[in-house]
């Protein structure tokens, strides 16, 4: 299974490449990168992104795109911090994860029922939805910036262990969220490689005609597939304030873009059937990185964004052309005859 | 089995993408009528028009560009930073190339020339945009992604992220003018471009090409067509549009800034796809995209109207009726395929 | 005769109001390889639904295993023994080989989890069941369309099946990769299996099978066992009417050469080939898959680009960088894959036909003359005999047939001196098949130069009246069709002596 050959042939060691080469580079210009605080950073900056890629990824892998996972997150997060303030909770953090989780899930399954059922369009339904839920969120329920009931805010500052850089005297926690993180991608691997419902998903990318035909029951498989998205993207959003101390609507929109490339950059094929976990955490880590710690090699945060789009296409470009040796590839293999022992 | 001969009108609005036409319509006639009825006073008032005109070209005209790269099979997600780094490259050439206080007969031409940078920016950003996608293959999502970051990131760098205010006067004066006290420039302009980019789809050889590309770019290719001047053209007209736009939101706003226009991105595909342009190419025409315009233009209009009436539940209409929308389509569609299918195999 | 592992009598069915079967009986016998034949149409595809539960009769009954059904489910058919293997193979393309062999398995044991090394094994198993050697872990995208039907078959036989259908399986196969096809059939006779084979080739339905049913219209016209049958026989069934064969021959001597090809080379494709074509001439050229001549042909239509060698026209050299340019010069190609690299589907009839001449239906400012272009269309719709009422309904409405002829119309309405077809009657109905053909000879009597290229020995025996044999890469050899036969052609395509 792991030829050298497969191996040179998938995205991920050029990615993984990118970012040793990065380290690096802002190690050596500022010396600062490889400090245990500043890795901590870091793993505290992906948490959010990574969560929202690992669903992101899934769809993907499906067939599809989904670009309403950040107004599900942030109308699922939103609404939970309205109720659970508004009757003075203050008992365990658990249930605001429940809750956003079910409002994700319910928002989730809309997706689902139109793209599993009516078989609309993916890429035009999400955004319809997201319209939809941002509109909600902001219109019916006028969001704004409030404040976190106090479990969470606890939640937020539990750490697993604290990094102290020894220079600057800077420390930095890292969050227990992580392991939420953890959990979910133990459980999300276990699903896509162990269980027919994972193989399913796979399945449906290559040739969805051909697995309905298998016996896979797509419109479940679909249908579930949303809904986890909306599941996760829920508990994401409890992740997300209780990580800031504050609950604001609008941080998380406009992210859907960022998490896509961060996904397709990990060696997901845009049209379906191939993506790996590790693949898309080292996108995810990739586009971190870069949103964060290039100030540390000098470039001033007014160039950060311009930086970050040059990487994407560069990295897309890369992509698109190992897309493109790989079919050329097998064009001129089809040539070959069978090898039957008669 | 022969068919009765039809009239003219009828065969021409016979398939279920012309039906889409008349829905739009409906659709338009409807929002209207509910709208006046509920505000009588202020919808469908003269000044209300004239607001309206002066709202929707700077949109409007962008959703025509994303509607062209998307009847090719792509999509041009770097409208909007195309817009905003365009402006800000006139503005800058204003501000630092026009003396403070110069009479109107001198800043004229600086304006001219300060127009033509924007649109050659617009150019450039389209090109550049075409190149990734026709040379280096990638999918058309990713690279306008990309250049929807790198053209903002330039103009955030090139700007610091501060507005660009310091426009001289003349230019909101000649960008906000309206002909017979009525039709605003935007408006005029925007009239311009549907009418010819609707005639170029349907009339011009570029647009069959068009069309063709976004149907099997495969096929196209072993039909003789070149794939890669027709989206690169494609983009770079995509570009130029988003040039205008940007061009007409200075005007309006009397500044330039690398972030205006954020939530237009999404509004346009929405539009594209109400309009009837079909995501996977091939298919669209610039009347119903037309159509879809004035239909969310009427709704943001009448929704304001509405004082406890938050504007964000427009967000919601259009997320419901595009769904709608989409449902009705698909069903539609397969249906008259089903039938063609059974007649055309005789 | 013993009991029989199929018989369907009297089979009933349509869609909407037109009648695809119209009470249809066949028997298929215990180890028999039996073809059903038919044009596009004639209701075979539909019967073949039936008989596995897709589609319900509304007449009829289907006796399986000595069992009357009115009607079956898929999960039913499939129960008892009822296995199809679909055109596409149903494969997915980015799971490996066994995960291809074993998923369906697993899913009929209603399994919730995967377990690689069951998967394993059980494709472990259904490869030795044919005895292949195919990579278990390779992606099947990087398969060859042999190895991927493979697969099909051996995940077909783990089920425990009675009667195999399989839908054309020939289409995408070299000669050599369908003597290893009908290797493995007769292997799966040899076990007791039945075969129900779907084609329209005459050959095949001579090689392979024993017995033969034949629908036209939704009727059975014919059936029987095939030593009994010939050419013309066959042929008259499928379409009701008389055909006759004949060889082509220019009415003039050939003149001068319109197109001149010297020591043309691309690595690894072909290399240093040589011809001449003059107007008049049917040049037709063979070989198996892989022999360079797709690559060839595409080579004087600017999609690929030689490495060496001259091209010349009316006597100059020129250089073909792009395939405007080559249309500039007058080559017109017909592609293989009509549907993929042919057609634009979903667009009208009228925008397929004219999307190559769009340039000169178009006035000085880019506008399309739109009188022009129906006119244009009109007359090719009338001149290929295009069945359709209507040109601006969507080109996926017409037959295989009259879909090849729009491709065709598109090149005919250029101004050309060389027109290269690549397989084109492939897929494409008997009648269709004919006409094409016949338009073929026209155009050539009328001053046109023809390729075509084909690996159909008896459609380019009958077309051409010169032959250029191909293998690896290499010109083998010219020769005269009057002369040679097909067991000839065959021998020197595939190097078998």
């Amino acid at each position: 299974m792991l030829s050298p050959r497969r191996i040179l042939r998938s995205s991920e060691p050029y990615v993984f490449a990118a970012i040793i080469l990065l380290s690096l580079l802002i190690q050596a210009r500022s010396g600062q990168f490889f400090t245990g605080n500043n890795l901590v950073d870091l793993v505290r900056a992906l948490v959010v992104p990574a969560l929202f890629s690992i669903g992101c990824m899934m769809v993907i892998v499906s067939g599809g795109i989904d670009v309403s996972f950040t107004a599900i997150a942030s109308l699922a997060m939103y609404v939970t911090d309205r109720i659970l303030l508004s009757s003075d909770y203050s008992g365990n953090v658990i249930l605001a994860y429940a809750m956003s989780a079910g409002f994700g899930l319910a928002m989730g399954a809309l997706n689902g029922f139109l793209i599993a059922i009516l078989r609309l369009p993916t890429l035009v339904v999400t955004l319809g939805t997201a319209s939809l839920y941002t509109g909600l969120m902001f219109g019916a329920f006028s969001a704004s910036a409030s404040d976190v009931p106090p479990s969470i805010v606890q939640h937020g500052k539990e750490t697993l262990f604290t990094a102290v850089n020894q220079q600057s005297g800077l420390t930095s926690n890292m969050p227990s969220q992580v392991l939420i993180l953890v959990a979910v991608l133990i459980l999300v691997f276990f699903l896509l490689r162990y269980t027919m419902l994972g193989r399913g998903i796979y399945a449906i990318g290559g040739d969805e005609a051909a697995a309905e035909r298998a016996g896979f029951n797509v419109r479940a498989i679909k249908m579930f597939l949303y809904s986890f998205v909306g599941v996760l993207a829920g508990i994401t959003g409890v992740a997300r304030i209780s990580m800031m101390a504050y609950a604001d609507p609008s941080t998380m929109l406009g992210m859907e873009l960022t998490v896509i490339a961060a996904v397709v950059l990990g060696g997901t094929r845009v049209t379906g059937g191939l993506g790996t976990l590790t693949g898309t955490l080292l996108g995810v880590a990739l586009m971190t990185i870069l949103a964060n710690s290039l100030i540390l090699i000098g470039v001033p945060t007014y160039w950060s964004r311009a930086f970050t789009g040059l990487v994407i296409i560069i990295g897309t470009g890369v992509t698109a052309r190992q897309i493109g040796a790989r079919q050329i590839g097998s064009t001129r293999r089809r040539g070959q005859s069978l090898k039957t022992r008669a | 089995m022969g068919k009765p001969e039809s009239s003219p009108v009828a065969r021409k609005l016979r398939g279920p993408r012309d039906q889409n036409l008349v829905r739009l319509l409906v659709m338009l006639l409807f929002v209207f009528a509910l709208m006046t009825v509920l505000r009588p006073n202020q919808f469908a008032t003269i000044a209300d028009f004239n607001s309206m005109m002066r709202q929707f070209p700077e949109y409007g005209i962008m959703a025509i560009g994303i509607s062209l790269t998307m009847i090719t099979g792509g999509i041009d997600l770097g409208v909007v930073g195309t817009a905003n780094l365009s402006a800000i490259v006139a503005a800058k050439f204003l501000i630092a190339a026009v003396p403070q206080g110069s009479p109107p007969a001198v800043v004229l031409p600086y304006l001219a020339v300060a127009v033509i940078f924007a649109l050659v920016t617009g150019l450039a950003c389209g090109a550049f945009a075409g190149i990734l996608i026709s040379r280096f293959n990638i999918p058309a999502i990713l690279a306008t992604l990309g250049t929807q970051q790198l053209f903002t990131g330039i103009a955030i760098g090139i700007t610091n992220g501060r507005p660009q205010s310091r426009l001289p006067l003349l230019y909101s004066k000649i960008g906000n003018t309206e002909f017979f006290d009525f039709f605003p420039l935007s408006f005029v302009i925007f009239v311009v471009i549907a009418v010819s980019v609707g005639l170029l789809l349907s009339r011009a050889r570029f647009g069959t090409s068009m069309y063709m590309l976004g149907t099997n770019p495969k096929a196209s290719r072993y039909a003789g067509l070149n794939n890669a001047s027709i989206l690169l053209r494609t983009y770079m007209l995509s570009g130029l549009l988003s040039s205008v736009a940007g061009l007409i939101m200075m005007a309006r706003a009397n500044s330039a800034k690398a972030d205006y226009g954020a939530p237009y991105t999404l509004q346009c595909v929405l539009i594209a796809v109400l309009g009837g342009i079909d995501p996977n190419g091939g298919f669209g025409k610039i009347a119903g995209v037309t159509l879809a315009i004035l239909i969310l233009q009427f709704l943001s209009s009448g929704l304001n109207m509405f004082n406890n009436i938050s504007n964000f539940y427009r967000d919601v209409i259009w997320g419901g009726v595009l769904i709608l929308v989409l449902v009705f389509n698909q069903l539609l569609s397969r249906r008259a395929e089903r039938r063609a299918v059974r007649k055309g195999a005789a | 005769m013993a009991e029989p592992v199929l018989k369907v009598e009297g089979i009933v069915k349509s869609f909407g109001g037109v009648q695809a079967l119209r009470g249809v009986s066949l028997e298929i016998g215990p180890g028999e390889i039996h073809c059903l034949a038919g044009e596009n149409g004639s209701g075979k595809s539909t019967l073949i639904k039936v008989i596995s539960g897709v589609h319900e009769p509304e007449a009829g009954h289907i006796e399986l295993g000595g069992r009357r059904f009115a009607r079956l489910s898929p999960m039913e058919a499939i129960a008892l023994g009822v296995q199809v293997i679909y055109q596409d193979f149903s494969v997915f393309p980015n799971l490996t080989v066994m995960e291809n062999l074993a998923l369906n398995m697993e899913l009929m044991d209603k399994r919730k989890l995967m377990n690689y090394r069951r998967a394993r094994s059980i494709a472990a198993h259904a490869v030795s069941l044919i005895g292949c050697e195919i990579d278990l872990d390779e992606r099947v995208e990087k398969l060859s369309v042999a190895d991927r039907q493979l697969i099909a078959i051996c995940r077909a036989l783990l089920q425990d099946s009675k009667l195999i259908i399989m839908d054309e399986p020939t289409s995408a196969l070299t000669k050599k990769e369908v003597k290893a096809l009908f290797a493995v059939i007769k292997s799966l006779q040899s076990r007791g299996l039945s075969i129900l084979f779907v084609s329209h080739k005459l050959d095949e339905v001579f090689e392979i099978s024993e017995r033969y049913t034949i629908l036209r219209n939704g009727e059975k016209v014919a059936s029987g066992g095939t030593k009994d049958l010939d050419l013309r026989t066959f042929a008259f069934h499928m379409t009701g009417r008389e055909f006759a064969d004949e060889i082509y021959r220019p009415a003039e001597k050939p003149g001068r050469p319109v197109l001149s090809v010297r020591d043309l080379s691309l690595a690894a494709c072909y290399s240093k080939v040589s011809f001449d074509i003059a107007p008049g001439e049917i040049l037709g050229i063979t070989g198996l898959l892989g022999s360079g001549r797709t690559e060839l042909v595409e080579t004087l239509f600017g999609i690929l680009k030689p490495d060496s060698g001259t091209i010349e026209m009316g006597g100059k050299r020129i250089a073909i960088r792009s395939v405007k340019q080559a249309i500039r010069k007058g080559i017109g190609y017909v592609p293989s894959d009509r549907l993929t690299e042919g057609l634009f589907l979903p667009q009208t009839i009228e925008r397929n036909a004219i999307v190559s001449v769009l340039d000169r239906l178009s006035g000085p400012l880019g506008f399309l003359r739109r009188r022009a272009v129906a006119e244009m269309t009109r007359k090719w719709i009338a001149e290929l005999s295009i069945a359709t009422k209507d040109p601006s309904l969507p080109v996926r409405t017409l037959s295989g047939g009259n879909q090849q002829k729009v491709v065709l119309a598109r090149w005919l309405a250029n101004e050309l001196s060389v027109l290269i077809l690549n397989g084109p009657t492939m897929g494409v109905d008997i009648g269709s098949k004919y006409d094409i053909h016949a338009l073929m000879r026209k155009l050539a009597a009328a001053g046109l130069a023809i390729i075509i290229v084909s690996d159909d020995l008896p459609e380019v025996l009958a077309c051409a009246s010169r032959i250029i044999v191909m293998r690896e890469g290499s010109f083998v050899r010219e020769l005269d069709p009057a002369t040679t036969t097909e067991s000839v052609l065959g021998e020197l395509s595939t190097g078998v002596a």
